[in-house]
């Protein structure tokens, strides 16, 4: 066990030196403002394709989401679909393109300067500035918790110690290489991420005798397992592992709503992943980047699902008991448990810098996104433009970013992974996601018309996920603490619906409404915009 | 059954995410070599901006130097 531990540290340690040297090669290519915050807009579609996909899939995604597929089964490959049709053929064909087009005519170095731009308002560019340095540090803490928990366990490191040492290597290199730092280390950390699942993908297979066996194994082990082991999943609606939930009931709202809804499509409006796309040269790039980006996605998303399900094949034929059971009802522990109890040491090695990299590559995105919007869209937009200080009160932002999510990190309450990620994606699409697909598709959108949706959504979607949302409500104690009760409405299924069927929905409403209320857009600012695209 | 799985739902699902894969990969090696073709025009275009930059950032400072 000791030599083990120093074999595990000596690991990490070579992987941190070789993100430092990375992170410290980009810092020497980063001159100017426009590399700080787009990478010059010259990314090579390699770098563009595995950060973007990096930055996509944070530990909560392989751990968390591999541990859901371990209760929920195999029906949750619906994500891998979503994510691959929405997050990156939708993304990149359709988005990509005239994001990177309209940014570059509007010049813009943000997502939300992109937005400003586009509808030619200040105030898009400080309000959404503000909903993602307000919500982004819980989504980032999160990350930060569940990295933080990882070392913990697997090196016993103090949590508290791993919490900050860990929050100041990413912040080194992000605060120094800027998006370039961010998009380099993230190509490292997805190209270990590729090499960890791709191993995992195949070995889950092998040991459950086959790709079909394996699947029909889990196909039976419905019929096998005792009643009483599911019961508490079969009364709100699980059927078995490669089949779906009972339709309506609140299993199927949850995986259906917040699984395969809330992250599949709230993808498309992060804006650490919208600005990816303004950092290359042209469409040719991110052509390339969608081959790539498939590839990646498929094989990350796709093996942490296929394996946690099958994780209860394994666990039925050595221990007699489910996945669930092993890890006593924890679902975050199915992966890890899995990991350490199926394949050899040299692998948990493996996965360990494989969780290591998903995590850092979306924290550094994440940190990245917070300064420029403190920095960049806050700050410069309300004060007036200060050439020389640009890059350096993003720095400072960044900087802020991290100490509050580093904060957070020691005061948020237990299994806030999942939740806290969810709120986020809710939030960002709920706030976002009308507004960025009327930018690039709608000419006819207005000004009134997207700011109405803007901050309808917000406001509709925090209001859902403090009084309504079982999940964020019970875990905020907000509707509690003023209603006495956890949710307003408890009848089913509205506790398990996602703030994204309800506020996505109620902004995009608005915008078109308010849009063909108010006076079209200039001749003179639409060619501007979309001059280039055919 | 496909794929030893029961629920055309599930399976379906599977089977989806891999014609989804290979729709980007298809897309991908297709358009390989297309959309580079405004990319001259735009780095000319980055470039005149950049100087432009400059140039308004040596008034800015200048303005700032008779001040200081």
């Amino acid at each position: 066990m000791a030599n083990s531990l120093l074999d595990l540290t000596i690991i990490v340690l070579i992987y941190l030196a070789l993100i430092i040297y990375v992170g410290y090669v980009a810092w020497r290519r980063t001159k100017t403002a426009d590399d700080y915050m787009v990478a010059g807009r010259a990314t090579h579609p390699f770098i563009m394709a595995l950060s973007y996909g990096a930055t996509f899939i944070s530990t909560a995604a392989i751990v968390g989401f591999g541990g859901v597929a371990g209760v929920y089964g195999l029906g949750l490959l619906w994500l891998p679909f979503m994510n691959i049709i929405v997050g990156i053929f939708i993304a990149f064909v359709f988005f990509g393109k005239r994001t990177r087009k309209i940014g570059h005519n509007l010049k813009a170095l943000t997502f939300p300067e992109f937005l400003s731009r586009r509808f030619n308002s200040k105030f898009i560019q400080y309000f959404s500035g503000a909903v993602i340095f307000l919500g982004m540090p819980l989504y980032a803490s999160v990350v930060l918790i569940g990295m933080a928990d990882f070392v913990h366990t697997t090196l016993s490191i103090n949590y508290n110690i791993a919490l900050v040492a860990l929050a100041v290597i990413v912040s080194v290199y992000v605060v120094f290489g800027g998006i370039r730092g961010v998009m380099y280390t993230d190509a490292l950390q997805g190209s270990i991420m590729f090499i960890g699942m791709l191993i995992l993908f195949g070995f889950i297979y092998w040991i459950t005798g086959g790709f079909v066996a394996g699947n029909q194994a889990l196909t039976n082990l419905i019929h096998v397992v005792p009643a009483q082991a599911t019961a508490v999943a079969a009364a709100t609606g699980f059927t078995g592992w490669t089949s779906m939930p009972s339709f309506g009931s609140p299993f199927w709202w949850t995986l259906v709503s917040t699984l395969i809804l809330g992250v599949g499509i709230g993808v498309l409006s992060q804006p650490q992943l919208a600005v990816r796309f303004m950092t290359v040269k042209s469409n040719r790039e991110l052509n390339r980047a969608v081959l790539i980006g498939g590839i990646f996605i498929f094989v990350i998303t796709v093996s942490a699902y296929v394996v946690g399900a099958l994780s209860n094949v394994y666990f039925f034929n050595t221990l007699g008991k489910l996945a669930i059971q092993v890890v006593n009802g924890n679902a975050d522990n199915i992966m890890p448990a899995f990991i350490s109890a199926a394949l050899p040491l040299w692998f948990a090695y493996v996965f360990m810098i494989t969780l290591l990299s998903a995590a850092m590559s979306t924290l550094s995105a994440q940190f990245h996104l917070q300064g420029t919007a403190l920095g960049h869209d806050i700050f410069e937009t309300v004060f007036g433009r200060k050439v020389r200080s640009s890059v350096l009160i993003a720095r400072l932002g960044i900087i802020v970013g991290v100490i509050i999510a580093v904060i957070l990190g020691f005061i948020l309450p237990p299994n806030i992974i999942a939740v806290g990620t969810a709120i986020w994606y809710s939030i960002a699409a709920a706030a976002f996601l009308s507004m960025y697909a009327f930018a690039c598709f709608w000419k006819r959108s207005t000004k009134a018309g997207v700011i109405t949706g803007l901050v309808v959504g917000t406001f509709a979607s925090v209001l859902w996920l403090v009084f309504e949302f079982g999940e964020s409500a019970g875990a905020l104690g907000i509707c509690k603490a003023i209603t006495g009760k956890t949710v307003l409405v408890a009848t089913a299924p509205w506790p398990t619906v996602d703030s994204i069927v309800i506020a996505l929905p109620i902004a995009f409403i608005l915008t078109v409404v308010v849009s063909l209320l108010t006076k079209p857009p200039s001749k003179e600012h639409l060619e501007k915009c979309f001059s280039g695209i055919k | 059954m496909v794929l030893g799985i029961n629920d055309p739902w599930v399976w379906g699902a599977y089977i989806g995410s891999i014609l989804a894969m290979l729709l980007c990969v298809v897309y991908g090696i297709i358009n390989w070599n297309k959309g580079g073709e405004d990319e001259e025009g735009e780095i000319r275009e980055e470039m005149t901006w950049h100087k432009e930059e400059k140039d308004m950032e040596k008034k800015e400072l200048g303005i700032w130097d008779e001040e200081g």
